[in-house]
């Protein structure tokens, strides 16, 4: 081997996947993109905001020692009329402070949004990697039954697993149980779109000439799909996650909305903005508006930053 | 005893439309025979190339040869084990160590999340084996430097990676290793390169290659004796010498004819006529009849059969 | 030498990125006459189908050409915009490229592709436009030509497909034909038909083409010239046989030293070492340097010196000596 040069020495030395990460075309595109360092500064922010609700909040409003009935009704930045006190963002008919309780309810939100985003995540790539992965007969029924699923609206499947689940629960542990029957509730509605991803890209990844070689050395099918195929197909299952999370805070919002979701005694945006249309005509539109405001804050950024994640990510938009 | 045996290797792939579609449109089932019938010995340390236009069936033959797809009849044997039937996990588990492979893409051949080291020494860390220093040792023999280790497969030119592929070919210490269309991907200075690299492996290491190529002239550089393929057939079987010196089978020969060459300015080619036939349809007897020039009755009623002819062995009628 | 079809001087591509501005195509100059085949070799990356790309205008943004003319039968087409690229595109300019399937309409009969292509740069009836494709696909030796003119592009083969774009190319009689890896993807019987009918056509109508691949056999056995790029510059050109077998820069020569077809019965290969260096890790002066078995000082200072459009000669300070061998 004397004249078997090696080819030119490379210049850096090993780095750290931290340094390789920062270093990366995605981070650069992030840096230069004005959308997604707003929609990520704005979801970061709520986020915090949602965690510590307590030490932020001035009152906690769902304990009923802190509230005095006499602040009900009180108008954004004016003092109250019978007490003094002076509100943000004014309160509801029972004095609840409107800006705590959104505090609040935005905790109830993203965590109802996020649990079931994982949830539907973790089904849905799981399904969707055996059916890529395995085929046959496997691939056909859980493809039809992802279909089938997809010719009902997302909501109503949501509306059905959710009256099913309080049918069964007894009386007494329904309110406990409401947040997380309405996790799989919303999961459950939203796994196809991760599994029918997930499946193509692996379809794809399959035969591609490193996992022919991972099987040559007698690699089992579980160690192919979980350390060969799963880490290449989760750019896509970062952006579809990312768009089913402002999807499933809306659709919270929606099933609360409906009477069917989060219960009035830990309110979610969707449960806020549903008593608050009752005070809408009577004058009181701030009980209403915050909320809502604050709900469509959220699911745009969320949103946008998924947008610009599908481009990002996406190797024929470069 | 030849290390590999090949006999009447046969693979049929059922390409038919799903069966709706079948119902439907009232066709029926459609199959596609890859190999047919193939059979030949490759001797140990010894270079056996494979080539064939495309649809010839020689990566189909690879891939039987080391296990990825099962024959539909006939037998491999490597050891005299035979993978497809052999019931004894010790005896398949020993020969598949003995086996490697090298693939056509470099780019598709190395896991991009993956870092150099764990994807070298994955063929000995997947039975469990002591992989301390592995990687780095193997990168240097492979003409890589072992600091390229810690690093992702993209940052590798395409030569580079497919150092780095024969380096994980080499980890477990393989007797044989199919090389799949090694250089067609890559540039001809390097193409040069990683040929030199392989030879040079092939006399430290004592390796056999199955070198499956559609490249006559790089064939004709690294193998010891060339079997041609036309259409899942092996047609003929040489050395290089006696191939490129006297072609019995008439494709072989209008396989020379067609091939570019370096000095061939201005050379007026007779171009070969036809192409290459439908695989679901082959034609009846010799598969090359509808275009070979010295096609007679016979060719189109009977398949030729293997038969040795001056040093080597050929497959047609005809040839004398 | 007559009045050039194509006429390329000093044309410089430029594609700014976030790491600096990469020259994919460095200061290339070279002609091509009527009914000449002019062969463009060299490694991937080294600018060979950019500099095709810039002659018809189809430059993928931010790509641009920074620098340089381009002449199409002594008109200037580099500042060309919009439709008129296009109308010269179709009617000057025909192009053959490594998929076939890129250039052909999936949707339309290839026998309307090839008359909507020739009324709209032909002054002739549709009648004529007609006869004229069922002509051309016979020409171009697609058998039964009067039956296939209703079928689709992919009820051909491969093979019958890149004839197909032959016959587009030059259905709108195109003064200039450029053919990028026409024959790359095809096999080897297959592409001996293509070539000999590419040769064919464009010796019959007096076409300049060019014809870029990596194929040092096929340029050998098609092209009147040869221009061998590296790194983005023009390292070598001439006639074909000139340039093959007494190369002037060491590149060429290592390059032709090292296919398998120039090894004949040795037992190594000539190689070179190294490898072509990317466009964003460029060495200081000639781009060879790193690997070339004559550097000397001047090489590593100085960029080689930039090729005139008709030297005989390399962009090489220390070129081979065509007699001595050196």
């Amino acid at each position: 081997m004397v004249d078997t040069s090696p080819p030119q020495a490379l210049k850096t030395e090993e780095r750290s996947t931290f340094r390789v990460a920062m270093d990366s075309d995605f981070v650069y595109r992030f840096k230069n993109s004005p959308v997604a360092i707003v929609a990520t500064a704005v979801v970061m922010l709520m986020v915090l905001c949602a965690v510590f609700a307590p030490l932020i909040a001035p009152h906690n409003p769902f304990d009923p020692s802190s509230l005095n009935l006499m602040n009900g009704f009180s108008a954004p930045m004016t003092p109250n009329a019978f007490t003094g006190d002076t509100f943000w963002l004014g309160t509801d008919d029972q004095g609840r402070d409107v800006f705590s309780t959104i505090l609040y309810g935005m905790r109830i939100s993203l965590f109802v949004g996020a649990a079931a985003v994982l949830f539907a995540m973790v089904l849905g790539v799981t399904l969707g990697l055996i059916a890529g992965y395995v085929g046959g007969w496997t691939e056909t029924i859980i493809m039809r039954i992802a279909d089938v699923q997809l010719t009902f609206p997302a909501i109503l499947v949501a509306m059905l697993i959710f009256g099913v689940a309080k049918g069964i629960t007894p009386v007494e542990y329904r309110d406990q149980m409401a947040i997380w029957v309405l996790i799989i509730a919303i999961g459950l509605s939203d796994w196809v779109q991760f599994a029918r991803v997930v499946r193509g890209a692996t379809l794809v990844e399959k035969n591609k000439e490193y996992v022919q070689a991972a099987r040559l050395i007698g690699r089992g099918s579980g160690a192919i799909m979980l350390r060969h195929i799963l880490p290449n197909v989760l750019s896509p299952v970062l952006v579809i996650a990312t768009i089913s999370l402002a999807l499933a805070i809306i659709a919270e919002a929606t099933l609360s909305f409906l009477g069917v979701g989060a219960p009035p005694t830990q309110p979610s945006l969707g449960t806020l903005i549903r008593i608050g249309q009752g005070f809408l005509f009577s004058g009181e539109w701030w009980i209403l508006l915050f909320p809502a405001v604050t709900l469509l804050v959220l699911a745009l950024s969320v949103n946008l930053l998924g947008d610009w994640l599908r481009d990002a990510l996406n190797p024929r938009l470069r | 005893m030849a290390l590999v045996s090949v006999d009447r290797l046969t693979r049929v792939f059922d390409v038919s439309k799903p069966w709706l579609n079948r119902v439907v449109e009232r066709r029926k089932k459609a199959f596609l025979t890859a190999v047919s019938d193939v059979s030949f010995e490759i001797e140990e340390r010894r270079v056996y190339a494979l080539v064939g236009e495309s649809g010839s069936g020689k990566s189909t033959i690879g891939k039987m040869l080391v296990g990825l797809l099962n024959p539909s009849s006939g037998s491999v044997k490597i050891r005299d084990v035979d993978l497809a039937r052999e019931s004894d996990a010790k005896k398949i588990d020993d020969v598949r160590r003995d086996i490697q492979m090298i693939f056509q893409d470099p780019y598709a051949s190395l896991n991009p999340r993956w870092r150099v080291r764990d994807i070298i020494v994955e063929p000995v860390a997947a039975r469990g084996g002591d992989t301390e220093g592995m990687a780095e040792r193997l990168l240097e023999q492979v003409g890589l430097s072992a600091r390229d280790a810690g690093k992702f497969p993209h940052e590798f030119s395409g030569g580079q990676r497919q150092r780095i592929c024969i380096a994980r070919a080499l980890a477990s210490e393989p007797k044989l290793i199919v090389c799949d269309e090694p250089t067609s991907a890559l540039d001809v200075s390097v193409q040069a390169q990683v040929l030199n690299l392989m030879s040079d492996l092939k006399d430290e290491f004592g390796l056999t290659y199955l070198f499956i190529s559609h490249d006559l002239t790089v064939v004709q550089h690294m193998a010891d004796t060339i079997g041609v393929l036309y259409l899942g057939r092996l047609v003929e079987e040489a050395t290089p010498q006696e191939l490129f010196d006297d072609p019995k089978h008439p494709y072989t020969q209008m396989l020379l004819d067609a091939a570019p060459q370096l000095d061939g300015f201005g050379r007026e080619v007779t171009p070969p006529t036809g192409e290459i036939p439908d695989p679901i349809n082959p034609p009846p007897g010799c598969a090359y009849h509808p275009r070979c020039p010295l096609a007679a009755p016979v060719c189109s009623r009977e398949r030729p059969e293997m038969r040795p002819l001056r040093g080597a062995r050929v497959a047609c009628h005809m040839a004398e | 030498m007559s009045d050039p079809i194509l006429s390329i001087r000093d044309l410089t591509v430029e594609i700014p990125t976030r790491h600096g501005i990469l020259r994919p195509v460095d200061s290339v100059s070279y002609d091509i006459a009527a009914g000449e085949i002019l062969g463009v070799v060299g490694e991937s990356g080294a600018g060979k189908s950019m500099a095709g790309n810039a002659v018809i205008g189809l430059l993928n943004p931010p790509a641009h050409i920074a620098q340089g003319e381009i002449r199409l039968k002594g008109q200037r087409i580099d500042q060309l915009t919009g439709n008129a690229m296009r109308r010269l595109r179709g009617k000057e300019i025909g192009m053959v490229f490594q998929d076939p399937l890129t250039s052909l309409n999936p949707l339309l009969q290839i026998g309307d592709q090839l008359t909507e292509t020739m009324l709209a740069h032909l002054d002739i009836s549709r009648d004529e436009a007609q006869k004229r494709a069922i002509a051309a696909l016979e020409e171009v030796g697609i058998p039964g030509a009067a039956d296939r003119v209703d079928s689709y592009p992919h009820e051909f083969s491969g093979g019958m497909r890149q004839r197909v774009v032959i016959a587009l190319a030059l259905c709108a009689e195109p003064s200039l034909i450029i053919a990028d890896e026409p024959t790359t993807a095809l096999d080897v019987s297959v592409q001996a038909q293509i070539i000999a009918l590419l040769k064919r056509l464009c010796r019959d109508r007096g076409t300049a083409v060019m014809l870029i691949t990596h194929d040092m056999g096929v340029i050998a056995e098609t092209a009147d010239r040869v221009a061998v790029m590296y790194a983005g510059k023009l390292a070598e050109l001439g006639p074909v046989r000139d340039v093959l077998t007494e190369p002037r820069h060491p590149y060429t020569k290592g390059l032709m030293g090292s296919t398998p077809l120039a090894s004949k019965g040795k037992a190594r290969l000539h190689q070179i070492p190294g490898a072509m260096p990317q466009l964003d890790a460029l060495p200081d002066g000639c781009a060879f340097h790193p690997r070339c078995p004559r550097a000397e000082g001047k090489c590593r200072a100085n960029p080689a010196p930039t090729l005139a459009a008709h030297d005989n000669r390399a962009a090489c300070w220390f070129p081979l000596d065509p007699k001595g061998g050196a």
